[in-house]
């Protein structure tokens, strides 16, 4: 169970250790302690290992991961979790702007609230947050889910495509065709299995309500010929 | 010393902001070495060149005059021919590049007028009863090296690391800026309309330094104030008519701002306990502040004001 003080030793020296885990490897926990804000910790990460970081983290926390499950034990900066290919980010605090953004696997959970452009151009990732969620999340998302437990702010799922949204608290205003669609019992499936793996037992799944695509701005139509010019 | 491109106008896109409000006197004559410490740790957003603002000092009756001067001999005999001008007293405490000149507050008019005629080739950084304002190229921890930073005490101070990505890197293009008696504001951003607003604030006699957009925002508050709006009011009156990127950082006489635009690109983080309150550009800014890991922590959400007053 390696613990790399990032007070002593350096970002690369710890982003290249966490490279070089080969497959089969006995280190399967590690631990990160003194993060104090610095940028890029744990990202890049290709093998099924367990990483805890002791501390809040700057940009890019655990971006690119695979595979790798990593709990951040504080809050982290804008970019976190950004293009995640699969594995899990849990942030115990609260998660700066477009957190999740890119990502096309895996599941990021924020048990605190994410700020602005939360799942930015998502792609298949997985997003829950305990809190609530700041303007423009989900912008162009293509797939996957984003459940919000909390409120979201302004413009959600603006210019949306097929990923799915699940607010439960009140929407400051949808952006642009993004509208609120029925909520049906391949939903309430999909809400209880990702708030269990998220571990969140107090919310239930008929409490919230899904937003998605009209399907009217991506879609080419006839009608609108003109306009595309 | 005004930038002469209109494209050298434009703000920034990097940059370092950090910033302090005491609310404990006890940690009042810690303001600098904490202030040093949070600016040091942005120094790569703004490697280009630095500067911040000190309030602190006050004595009744008294006000102080940031001056700058690159070349050392414009301090010389400065003090002595200002007194005998004004008829009265004038202290003088050299910094490096700058000086402070501590004299009577009712002669603050007269001694700034003296300045601009007898000694143009002194820059007045900012001027007021408490706020002192230092800032020069160079490396961020060299800069407040030089002005001896840790050194300094006061209720609150703000300070800023630039990265001039489009405008040339002066004394006079570093932040803060001052447009008003212990008023300074720091900015990580670019704004849109400041052109306009120049014009504007012009026609209603404002007078201005340089041309940078970061200037247009400082002197839009102090006009709003001097027309009677507190702090807060004027920060919420910014969000109609100031367009484009930012994140301010606004000090006063007794108080301390942070306003983000809208769309909140740009990076803040607050923290608070009752003993300050901290804002740093990134979180990294804030780590070695006392009971950080107990502080209320958090990002200022966009379009919303955000001020702290004694």
């Amino acid at each position: 169970m390696p613990t790399i003080d990032l007070a002593e030793s350096g970002l690369r020296s710890l982003n290249k250790q966490l490279h070089d885990v080969g497959e089969g490897s006995n280190e399967t926990h590690w631990d990160i302690i003194n993060p104090r804000g610095a940028h890029a910790v744990a990202v890049g990460v290709n093998a099924a290992i367990a990483i805890t970081i002791h501390g809040s983290t700057g940009y890019y926390c655990a971006g690119m991961n695979r595979e790798a499950r990593i709990v951040v034990q504080g809050s982290v900066g804008p970019g976190a979790a950004e293009n995640m290919m699969s594995g899990s980010v849990t942030v115990m605090g609260d998660a700066s702007q477009y957190a999740g953004a890119t990502g096309q696997g895996g599941l990021l959970v924020i048990q605190g609230n994410a700020s602005s452009r939360c799942g930015i151009s998502m792609k298949g990732i997985d997003i829950v947050v305990r809190g609530n969620i700041g303007h423009m999340a989900a912008f162009m998302g293509q797939a996957g889910h984003l459940v919000v437990c909390g409120d979201a702010g302004d413009a959600l799922g603006d210019s949306v495509y097929e990923a799915k949204l699940f607010v439960r608290g009140s929407v400051k205003s949808l952006g642009a065709d993004c509208i609120e669609k029925p909520l049906r019992a391949e939903h309430l499936a999909v809400l209880e299995k990702l708030l269990g793996q998220a571990g969140i037992t107090d919310v239930k799944p008929s409490e919230f309500k899904r937003y998605g695509s009209a399907r009217k701005l991506y879609n080419f139509s006839v009608d609108h010929a003109d306009a595309y010019g | 010393m005004a930038e002469q491109s209109a494209i050298g106008a434009m703000g920034e896109i990097m940059c370092g902001i950090v910033g302090l409000f005491i609310k404990d006197k006890g940690l009042e004559p810690h303001l600098g070495q904490m202030l040093s410490d949070m600016l040091g740790t942005m120094c790569d957003r703004g490697p280009d060149s630095a500067g911040f603002a000190v309030y602190g000092g006050f004595e009744d009756g008294f006000s102080k005059i940031t001056v700058q001067s690159s070349d050392p001999a414009g301090f010389v005999g400065l003090a002595d021919g200002l007194a005998d001008k004004l008829g009265a007293p004038v202290r003088m405490t050299r910094k490096d590049t700058h000086a402070v000149l501590r004299l009577a507050a009712n002669l603050i008019p007269e001694a700034r007028a003296i300045l601009r005629l007898d000694h143009p080739h002194l820059c007045i950084m900012g001027i007021g009863d408490k706020i002192e304002i230092y800032k020069e190229v160079g490396y961020p921890t060299e800069v407040a090296g030089r002005f001896a930073l840790s050194a300094m005490t006061g209720s609150h101070g703000i300070g800023h690391t630039r990265m001039a990505t489009e405008s040339a890197v002066t004394t006079m293009g570093a932040h803060p800026f001052s447009t008003g008696a212990d008023q300074c504001l720091v900015h990580n951003g670019s704004l849109s309309n400041h052109n306009n607003l120049r014009r504007e604030l012009k026609r209603r006699g404002m007078q201005f330094e340089t041309e940078n957009d970061t200037e247009v925002a400082a002197a839009y508050l102090s006009q709003q104030m001097e027309q009677g709006l507190s702090l807060g009011e004027a920060l919420g009156r910014g969000l109609e008519d100031l367009d484009g990127f930012y994140t301010f950082v606004v000090g006063t006489r007794n108080g301390f701002g942070v306003l983000r635009d809208p769309i909140a690109c740009k990076p803040a983080v607050l923290a608070e306990t009752d003993r300050y309150v901290a804002f740093g550009s990134e979180y990294r800014a804030l780590v070695n502040l006392p009971e950080i890991e107990t502080a209320k922590v958090w990002e200022p959400e966009p379009a919303t004001v955000y001020f702290w007053e004694r």
